[in-house]
């Protein structure tokens, strides 16, 4: 009992390492972060605006509710690419900095290593998110006075752990394909958040498709954000009980996957090529 | 002197314990493009043929070979970073394939490369670091002032990002990360290449200090002839992948009748030392 106690606590502090690493690296690259977040705050505009765009071409639309579930997507769609990002790095800049090795000689489970890089994605992922979202709401004047913040933000947190599976499962990508792995991660983003709804209502899309919007956790939390915020509705069962089976399903699978592509990059040498 | 912490205390490791590395018959292969056979076709380049030894524990064994001899595998494979294709090697009696979380807590490892990030400072790389290993802040505020003084990285230093120091400092760091868990096992991976000679003489000297003091068994592969000779019990010839002899010097060049480590490498391989041939080039394993 005592070992077990020992061994948890060693695999704490380990994952609170990644997670002071990944505040160091945040730290060093802050004016980048900078520069990033300014890219999306354009991105997020480039879209938001096209409320505004229907009604000048003649469109009758509620255009204070269009632009506010076109911003909640794109919200979404970036809070979802700072979680796949993060993970895919924990693999793409590792390598290339060389220091994957050392990390992966460490007796750190695999676990509690992406676990690290997770917990540390979420919270920086939630407060750029938010960011992101008070800058173009306040760009727009959106007043959203029904809106239920909360029920929101704990609905994007819920998903995060799903997010979270599935972000494990392409962050081996790099260790399969070095040089394009960590692209192909992003058509794993897109092709999540077409399925979902991100712009607009999933029934608008064709009948597989919908099928396949069930199994992906951004249907449920781009459903439950937006009645929250729109609606100020509050936690709904029918949209957590979804995310739970989904994040059940997805860690193991995403621990599973990686595990998998961890053995093949040590059979074909693949942590690191030369040298 | 500074104590370095006991990640793994040695007392932990039974005096009539096996071998502290046993190597039997180990062997990896890689899969290479062959031009010959066009686009896709594809060779088994053999990177550690059979390869057999052991070492003993608180020994230091230096490995010789060239670029492409397969020095870098064998680190790799000991340090579980790769799957070995036949045979099987032991830490202290633990399987590197098979029980690596075992073996990790008992090894660590300085390459040639010294690996960090860039942009961190000395510091903030030795502490995450040591977190891995389960070091908490208050053991780590402690330590990594000590362990940085001792391999004699300046204090006023510490704060610089990486990609501001020298390949010498760089590798001081690197040393200090790999003492900073107590590696029971130390596998250097040609850790003085590319330095300058005083730099390669405070490493070498701090891997003397390491090895009497902590009671480290270290497994040394090495370009440097002299290297081998000053520090290693017995020295290894490794060429293209196969173990050709592991001996105290002395012996191995009694062996071949050499009045040298280099002649006796060259009558043990059928070539010199710095002579590297389109084989090795070919061979694209790990160096």
């Amino acid at each position: 009992m005592r070992a077990m106690a020992m061994t948890l606590k060693h695999e704490l502090i380990g994952l609170s390492g990644v997670v002071e690493r990944n505040i160091y690296l945040t730290k060093r690259y802050i004016f980048w972060d900078v520069a990033f977040f300014v890219w999306t705050v354009a991105n997020t505009l480039t879209i938001v605006f096209i409320a505004e765009g229907i009604v000048a071409t003649g469109g009758e639309i509620d255009v204070e509710q269009v632009t506010t579930q076109l911003l909640i997507g794109a919200v979404v769609w970036a809070y979802l690419g700072i979680i796949f990002a993060f993970l895919m790095e924990t693999v793409a800049w590792e390598r290339w900095e060389g220091t994957i090795e050392y990390t992966f000689m460490a007796p750190l489970s695999r676990a509690m290593h992406l676990g690290g890089t997770g917990v540390f994605a979420v919270i920086y992922g939630l407060v750029r998110a938010s960011l992101l979202f008070v800058v173009v709401a306040l760009f727009f004047g959106l007043s959203m006075p029904d809106a239920n913040f909360a029920a929101a933000l704990v609905l994007l947190v819920i998903a995060s752990v799903s997010f979270f599976g599935i972000g494990m499962m392409t962050s081996v990508l790099p260790l399969i394909s070095p040089e394009k792995g960590a692209q192909l991660g992003f058509i794993a983003q897109g092709m999540l958040l077409v399925v979902s709804g991100v712009y607009y209502p999933v029934s608008v899309l064709p009948q597989w498709m919908q099928w396949l919007s069930t199994i992906s956790p951004a249907t449920y939390a781009l459903r439950g954000i937006r009645a929250s915020i729109l609606d100020g509705a509050g936690l709904a069962w029918e949209d957590v009980w979804p995310l739970l089976v989904i994040g059940a399903v997805s860690i193991p699978l995403g621990l599973w996957v990686f595990h998998r592509g961890e053995l093949y990059a040590k059979r074909h040498g693949k942590l690191k090529r030369s040298g | 002197m500074t104590e370095v912490r006991e990640a793994v205390p040695l007392e932990a490791v039974p005096r009539r314990s096996p071998p502290a590395v046993d190597v039997l018959e180990l062997r990896k292969e890689f899969r290479r493009r062959d031009r010959k056979k066009g686009r896709f076709g594809r060779r088994r380049v053999p990177a550690l043929d059979g390869v057999t030894f052991t070492i003993r524990r608180g020994e230091c064994v230096a490995i010789l070979g060239q670029n492409g001899s397969g020095k870098s595998t064998l680190v790799r494979l000991l340090s579980t970073l790769l799957l070995p294709d036949g045979g099987s090697a032991t830490i202290f009696g633990h399987d590197v394939a098979r029980e690596s979380r075992a073996v990790r807590r008992l090894v660590n490892r300085v390459s040639v490369e010294a690996s960090f990030f860039k942009k961190m400072s000395s510091s903030e790389n030795l502490h995450y670091a040591a977190r891995f290993y389960g070091m908490t802040p208050s053991e780590t505020r402690v330590k990594i002032p000590e362990i940085l003084t001792r391999v004699g990285f300046p204090a006023d230093r510490r704060g610089e990002p990486m990609e501001n120091l020298s390949r010498g400092m760089q590798q001081k760091v690197a040393l200090a990360r790999a003492l900073l868990t107590s590696p029971v096992v130390l596998l250097l991976d040609e850790p003085t290449t590319g330095l300058d000679p005083r730099s390669k003489k405070e490493v070498q000297e701090f891997i003397r200090e390491v090895r009497v003091e902590h009671d480290a068994t270290i497994l040394l592969c090495t370009h440097d002839l002299d290297e081998a000779e000053e520090l290693a019990e017995r020295v290894g010839i490794l060429d293209r992948g196969r173990l050709l002899a592991l001996e105290p010097a002395d012996d191995l060049k009694h062996r071949y009748g050499a009045e040298t480590l280099e002649d006796a490498f060259f009558a043990a391989t059928g070539r010199g030392f710095e002579e590297e041939g389109d084989e090795d080039d070919d061979r694209e394993v790990f160096a």
